[in-house]
């Protein structure tokens, strides 16, 4: 009640500030129309027209002609928007998009703020976060779909981890090799190419591989060639199956080079390795005194170890979070400025308070620093959910075509249908429901607004 | 480097003054169809979507034109929208004598509102003797001669790494079963047959075009273009079904299918002239070459060289392309006059001597181009017992043109699943019905 007749009273004192400030006389208001009238006129043309037309186009089936060629449909174009697939997939990444990356840039904000406070360099942390911003959406974009490439010799993240796994777990001689059709050797589950031939004692195996580009042929690799087992031994040929034309598979030719430094196992009858031996320049590998057979041998599963290949940041289930990553990469800074400036600004008397009454540092940051910031807080992160709720830019240029539609969001597919598929009336069907989901928002901001006010 | 760019521009425009000249004024003997005076009024204006080098060549052209019958010409760059530029004009009642379309859609459209004037006899003779008969067919409408096509584009050009081929032993394959045995030795030669720009999805309508001319003939391909029949039809699935023998096999591509999701158009062309080299072929129109020239240290014609679209299963030869069709918009003969003209091997020389343009003209002695693969692209273009305009430019945009949906996006979606042609098609069908009501 005391409130309210505050309320009252401070309303009132405006009315007389109003009321004094008005100039005597009707005969100037026309002039003061006079001088806002270029405002009133741009604000008329570019955002209540185009505003009000909106509204008007989504309950229209149009292509983007005059309105005088439009019909009216009533709501089918939102009946559409609850139909359409490809909107409710944005509605859904819409969503994601709010429930996360406000709060990481927010809580990354904090964060970085709090701890560049403790450190000398401060100001030079601070200004390195906060670089990103100065770069625009289209370019964030652009930087990190290279960032983010399959390829590691093009991808910066895919390549870091290249190098990691290079040194943990390196890639085998022959990554790509494969056996050639109609021959007999298999690809077994263990990923190693068999020929399963029961072989004895005395026996020479064959195996050819192809896919192997010339440019990967060892150096000191030399004309393939067949040599006889010893007696009681093993002699196995792994080479490049291949000359130009193809040749005849499973056969060594002229013109095939062996492959050396490749692992060769020999399998006795249970399948557990008996022998093992690595290749030397012409391909071939001998085994001495192995027993008895049957043997079947194989080129081991290290030599077409692909390695690290590199992860698919763009597959459909992966690119909405990768995007959001770019996004928390360009607004963290600001986040950290604006959080940074606000524990700049908290009375130092509260916290040395709490210091002295035995607060510990969590407890002086949970109960006392939080509770202070949290206003500042609020402004970083209703400023990041509105910008989350119109993300579109990046999103266009950073997902790949293929999966544009799995990456869609609300303003994206706004612009998608009206624009490139030239249906107006849905367009703007759906910039109408983007407006709606925003004004909650907005109403928010404004309340706060009038209260700090 | 601008400096040396612009002496470049000069010295070419100077070259084609300089053709210009000397075709135009020293033979009239072979210029059956132009005569030396005016048969309507001394000047018409003519519209073209060409600015820049582009321009320059056209209006060497037209000087040409000037100097045969006295006719001068005033030129107009219409911008990238001629469709838009034109409607206007038309609406204003001052529309060009002569305009240069650059999409056949346009030609239907404007012959159906009844703003384009038929060709006369001069032109239509000029036609038969310089064309073959395929271009009568696809400069008319409804059975009336509107057009000629003076500047084609060839999208049925298969590019390969010459080094590639000659280490894997192969030559170029001239059939689609040739094509996939060539692709098998090439994958064991250790270089994946074909590189795919997957990522930019019109590159994968172009590769459906030129499979569906072939397994389904004209009759469907223009019934489909129009959507007289559905995408589940059974031509559709047969085409996806051969593409399939192709794609469906992961090591012929590049990468594998995904390697080519996330390849874009250049980058398709750049990794077969690498080193060393990603795979060994690139299918793309004629335009490749300006890629290959401008992004790769490779040299065509030495180091890059291309193929023409493989046949299947005894089917014609055809081409896949796009054109600019002149067409009169006025009654003015002398802009019949400019019709017949561009219609000879001579309007041609004077801008494929310049370089960047190829023409149908089956009596325009090919060693006027300034390389030989342009002049072998140009050979097939007129050699063609079939042609037809991209398949997706006549496509509403929302299912033609647009990334990440319609054709872009079921072709795509067509690498991931080649097995299930059925459900491609009626993903497209789906789409195209809700594009085209």
């Amino acid at each position: 009640m005391a409130q309210t007749a505050a309320n009252v009273s401070r309303r009132a004192r405006r009315k007389d500030k109003i009321a004094l400030d008005r100039p005597p006389g009707g005969a100037r208001r026309g002039l003061a129309f006079a001088f806002m009238a270029p405002a009133l006129v741009l604000l008329g043309a570019f955002v209540v027209y185009p505003s009000i037309d909106t509204l008007f186009q989504s309950v229209q089936d149009t292509d983007g002609s005059f309105f005088w060629d439009r019909s009216f449909i009533g709501f089918d174009n939102y009946a559409e928007i609850a139909d359409n697939q490809g909107i409710r997939t944005a509605i859904k990444n819409n969503a994601i998009w709010v429930a996360t990356a406000p709060a990481i840039i927010t809580g990354l904000g904090l964060m970085f703020a709090i701890l560049t406070e403790r450190v000398r360099y401060a100001t030079a942390i601070k200004i390195i976060v906060f670089m990103p911003m100065a770069i625009s959406f289209l370019a964030t974009g652009v930087i990190w779909r290279v960032m983010y490439d399959p390829d590691p010799k093009l991808g910066f993240l895919n390549g870091a981890m290249k190098a990691v796994s290079d040194v943990v777990a390196p890639a085998g001689p022959y990554p790509r090799a494969v056996s050639p059709p109609e021959t007999e050797l298999v690809k077994t589950d263990a990923g190693a190419i068999a020929h399963a031939d029961d072989f004895q004692a005395g026996d020479t195996a064959v195996i050819g591989l192809t896919a192997i580009p010339e440019t990967e042929i060892p150096e000191e690799a030399v004309q393939a060639t067949t040599p006889d087992a010893p007696a009681g031994g093993l002699t196995v040929v792994v080479w490049r199956d291949f000359k130009p034309g193809g040749g005849e598979t499973g056969v060594v030719e002229e013109g095939e080079f062996g492959l050396p430094g490749v692992a060769v196992d020999v399998l006795d009858d249970s399948g557990a390795v008996a022998v093992s031996g690595v290749t030397g320049p012409d391909g071939s590998v001998t085994f001495e005194e192995v027993g008895d057979g049957p043997f079947t041998t194989q080129v081991a599963p290290s030599n077409f170890d692909p390695g690290f290949t590199g992860v698919e940041w763009f597959k459909e289930s992966l690119v909405t979070p990768a995007i959001i990553g770019a996004f928390c990469w360009m607004w963290a800074g600001f986040a950290v400025v604006v959080i940074g400036a606000g524990l700049a600004a908290l009375p130092r008397d509260v916290l040395e308070a709490a210091r002295v009454d035995g607060a510990s540092e969590w407890q002086t940051f949970r109960h006392v620093t939080l509770p202070l910031l949290a206003p500042v807080l609020g402004v970083v992160f209703v400023t990041m959910v509105i910008n989350v709720l119109k993300i579109f830019d990046i999103v266009l240029v950073t997902a790949p075509g293929d999966v544009q539609d799995d990456a869609n969001v609300i303003a994206l597919e706004m612009y998608r249908t009206a624009f490139t598929g030239r249906q107006f009336g849905l367009g703007s069907a759906i910039a109408v429901l983007l407006f709606i989901l925003v004004i909650p928002v907005m109403f928010l901001n404004i309340r706060r607004f009038r209260r700090t006010d | 480097m601008v400096l040396k760019l612009r002496a470049r521009v000069m010295l070419v425009a100077m070259a084609v003054a300089l053709v210009a000249a000397s075709c135009g004024g020293d033979d009239p003997l072979d210029e059956p169809a132009v005569d030396g005076e005016p048969r309507g009024s001394d000047q018409i204006d003519v519209a073209a979507v060409w600015s820049g080098p582009e321009q320059e060549n056209f209006e060497a052209v037209l000087d040409a034109f000037t100097e045969a019958t006295g006719v001068e010409t005033s030129y107009t760059s219409t911008g990238d929208d001629v469709g838009a530029y034109l409607g206007t004009q038309i609406e204003g009642g001052n529309p060009p004598d002569v305009a240069m379309l650059p999409q056949p859609g346009l030609l239907r459209d404007l012959a159906t509102d009844g703003s384009l004037t038929a060709a006369d006899d001069t032109v239509s003779g000029a036609l038969e003797e310089n064309f073959a008969p395929i271009w009568t067919e696809l400069g008319s409408h409804e059975g009336t001669l509107y057009g000629v096509y003076f500047k084609v584009a060839n999208k049925s050009t298969w590019w390969y790494n010459t080094a590639s081929f000659q280490s894997a032993g192969v030559e170029p394959p001239a059939t689609w079963d040739e094509m996939l045995d060539t692709a098998q030795t090439v994958n064991a030669s250790g270089v994946p047959w074909v590189s795919m720009g997957g990522a930019d999805g019109w590159t994968l309508t172009d590769w459906f075009e030129n499979i569906y001319i072939q397994t389904a003939g004209t009759e469907a391909y223009d019934q489909l273009a129009t959507h007289e029949i559905a995408w589940t039809d059974d031509t559709v699935i047969a085409a996806l079904e051969t593409w399939a023998e192709l794609v469906g096999d992961e090591a012929n591509i590049s990468g594998g299918v995904s390697g080519a999701l996330q390849t874009d158009f250049p980058t398709s062309v750049t990794k077969v002239f690498a080193d060393p080299p990603e795979a060994a072929t690139v299918y793309e129109g004629d335009f490749v070459g300006g890629v290959i020239s401008a992004e790769t240290g490779a040299t065509l014609g030495e180091d890059a060289d291309f193929f023409t679209f493989p046949q299947i299963d005894d089917a014609p030869p055809s081409i896949i392309g796009g054109g600019d069709v002149a067409v009169a918009l006025s009654d003015d003969e002398s802009a019949q006059q400019l019709l017949a003209f561009l219609a000879t091997p001579e309007a041609a020389e004077v801008w494929a001597s310049a370089g960047g343009f190829t023409s149908a003209n089956q009596n325009l002695d090919t060693a006027v181009y300034p390389d030989d693969i342009t002049a072998r692209s140009a050979e097939a273009v007129a050699a063609a017992e079939v042609f037809r305009f991209d398949l997706s430019d006549l496509q509403p945009a929302a299912f033609g043109g647009t990334v990440g949906s319609g054709l872009f996006l079921r072709f795509q979606d067509f690498l991931k699943a080649p097995d299930d042609p059925m459900a491609t098609a009626r993903a497209l069908e789906k789409d195209a019905a809700k594009a085209f009501n």
